[in-house]
């Protein structure tokens, strides 16, 4: 397998020019792809036949909570890649990530608060995955806060990868510990994901939503990286063309 | 190697009884948090035994949480911190008898106070014997947790809170192991299975959390 | 189509206020997730284009 690629990363002019070729497909499939998604969740798919309409919800609730978990994943994976091989790109990647990770999370646990109004009664009742949920918005929260305490850029990097793998580490034992939590305090109710045998036009929203969700969360992140990396290199000449071409631009 | 390891166990017992203040504290501050709930929910008895596995577990996570914000401070503002780092031997096993002796002066002081605040709150005799084994399995872990935080925020001026932050959303997992098996015991539950879950858990920190602590540690002195 | 009418589709059999308010606060989240960066970007530009020409003027 050719390499060179990977090695080209590291190389912040190359994500830029490269980055700002993907970021306009990325962001007309997101929106798309979310739009395409709404619609068929909320109008064209039939109502669940315990929940109702209300189950229209997990069409967010669900891609949301997927990529809140598959972020922090991916920020320990860059944190690795920034560690290891000391790839600038991955530190930026992993500060710039973990904002929208975080804002993943809410709207995460904001629609399930919404959604277990109408179904339990309650606007939080301490179910396993939304209390999960919140745990791992406390762990966005660690890792934005030491981002921001730490001056200095490389070490900030540096800390975040390490409190991002630690985390990781501790993600499944979380989990398991607060489903076990769960079992011994209270029987279990249905959750909100809890799906037996979804009919076609069920699930394939979910499906659309879920892609667009990444979509989203790709053009986002890459808008927010090419910003940061635009700061970072302010010193070089290629980024100051770019400034004065953008200045010159928007002039 | 295993020379060093005793070497600064001796010198972090030498410095921890110079100042013996800071031993007691966290025992104190451990009590007066136990002693805090009955007056906050009122003396009603029935109500303290079943609350009591989660206070006692909150409070001691607490206390430790508190004692870990100096754990590396006076070592980072001497500057032996940064003979650790440029020194021959593996910052690891360093890093581990630094942990071991916090545990021992911090944690292990906890667990020997904690069946006399237990009692207090009302927690049956014959379930002393599972606190203990709990709290034995679970500090060692609130320690190691404890110092990867310590080390990433030790060259921080503001590091209590930011370490609280870290910390505590990673310590949910012994929290809920440690309270839940005294409940367990509490309810006439087995709980030697999840006494195994909390040893095996207490062993995979073992081996992890120094290397996350001494990485953590190399940066902060870089910096 | 799920729905005979338009106020059946806003009413969503009675759980209209649920399904409507978490994809409004849903799509008000994800519009802020795409404001932020652009307006990032333009206070960068601004700033920058204040430096270079007070740079330019010396």
């Amino acid at each position: 397998m050719n390499w060179t690629w990977f090695h080209k990363l590291g190389s912040p002019k190359w994500f830029y020019e490269i980055s700002g070729r993907w970021l306009p497909w990325l962001s007309i499939s997101a929106a798309l792809l979310i739009l395409v998604g709404a619609v068929m969740g909320l109008a064209f798919a039939p109502p669940d036949y315990q929940q109702g309409n209300s189950f229209r919800i997990i069409y967010i609730h669900v891609p949301a909570a997927f990529l809140a978990q598959s972020t922090y994943i991916s920020l320990a994976i860059a944190g690795i890649v920034g560690l290891v091989w000391k790839m600038k790109i991955a530190d930026v990647a992993v500060q710039q990530a973990a904002p929208i990770g975080a804002w993943m999370t809410v709207i995460a646990l904001l629609t399930g608060a919404v959604w277990g109004k109408p179904t339990w009664g309650a606007w939080w009742v301490w179910d396993a995955r939304l209390t999960a949920m919140l745990i791992l918005l406390f762990l966005y929260f660690g890792i934005i806060a030491l981002g921001h305490a730490i001056t200095n850029r490389d070490s900030a990097a540096k800390a975040c990868a390490i409190l991002a793998i630690v985390g990781v580490v501790n993600i499944p034992i979380i989990k398991y510990s607060v489903d076990w939590w769960n079992t011994l305090h209270q029987p279990a109710t249905f959750t909100i994901t809890e799906k037996p045998a979804m009919p076609m036009e069920m699930w394939l929203p979910l499906l659309i939503m879920t892609i667009g969700f990444y979509c989203f969360f790709a053009a986002v992140l890459l808008m927010r990286m090419r910003i940061e990396v635009l700061r970072r290199e302010s010193r070089t000449r290629w980024a100051q063309a770019e400034v004065a071409r953008q200045i010159g631009r928007s002039a | 190697m295993s020379n060093v390891f005793t070497l600064l166990l001796v010198r972090e017992t030498r410095l921890m009884f110079r100042r013996p203040a800071e031993l007691v504290n966290p025992l104190v501050f451990f009590s007066i948090v136990i002693a805090l709930f009955p007056l906050a929910v009122g003396p009603e008895s029935q109500l303290l035994q079943t609350i009591s596995p989660g206070l006692l577990w909150v409070a001691a996570l607490l206390a430790v949480l508190l004692s870990l914000d100096g754990l590396f401070r006076s070592d980072f503002e001497d500057g032996s911190l940064e003979q650790w780092v440029v020194s021959p031997h593996p910052l690891v096993v360093m890093v581990l008898a630094k942990v071991l002796a916090h545990w021992l002066y911090c944690g292990l002081a906890l667990v020997m106070l904690s069946p006399l605040l237990a009692l207090m709150l009302g927690l049956p005799t014959q379930h002393i014997p599972t606190l203990l084994l709990s709290l034995l399995l679970g500090t060692p872990v609130l320690s190691l947790l404890g110092a990867v935080g310590a080390a990433l925020t030790v060259g921080l001026k503001r590091g209590g809170i930011l370490l609280a932050l870290l910390i505590l959303p990673l310590y949910i997992p012994v929290l809920i192991l440690g309270s839940g098996v005294i409940q367990a015991a509490l309810q006439g539950l087995p709980t030697t299975g999840y006494l195994l879950w909390m040893a095996s858990l207490t062993m995979l920190t073992l081996t992890l959390a120094p290397f996350a602590i001494a990485a953590g540690l190399r940066i902060s002195v870089a910096e | 189509m799920s729905f005979d009418s338009f106020s059946e589709f806003l009413a969503m059999g009675n759980h209209g206020v649920y399904v409507w308010s978490s994809y409004g606060i849903s799509f008000v989240i994800l519009l802020l997730n795409v404001a932020l960066p652009i307006l990032a970007r333009q206070r960068y530009l601004k700033n920058e284009a204040r430096r270079l020409r007070r740079e330019a003027q010396q």
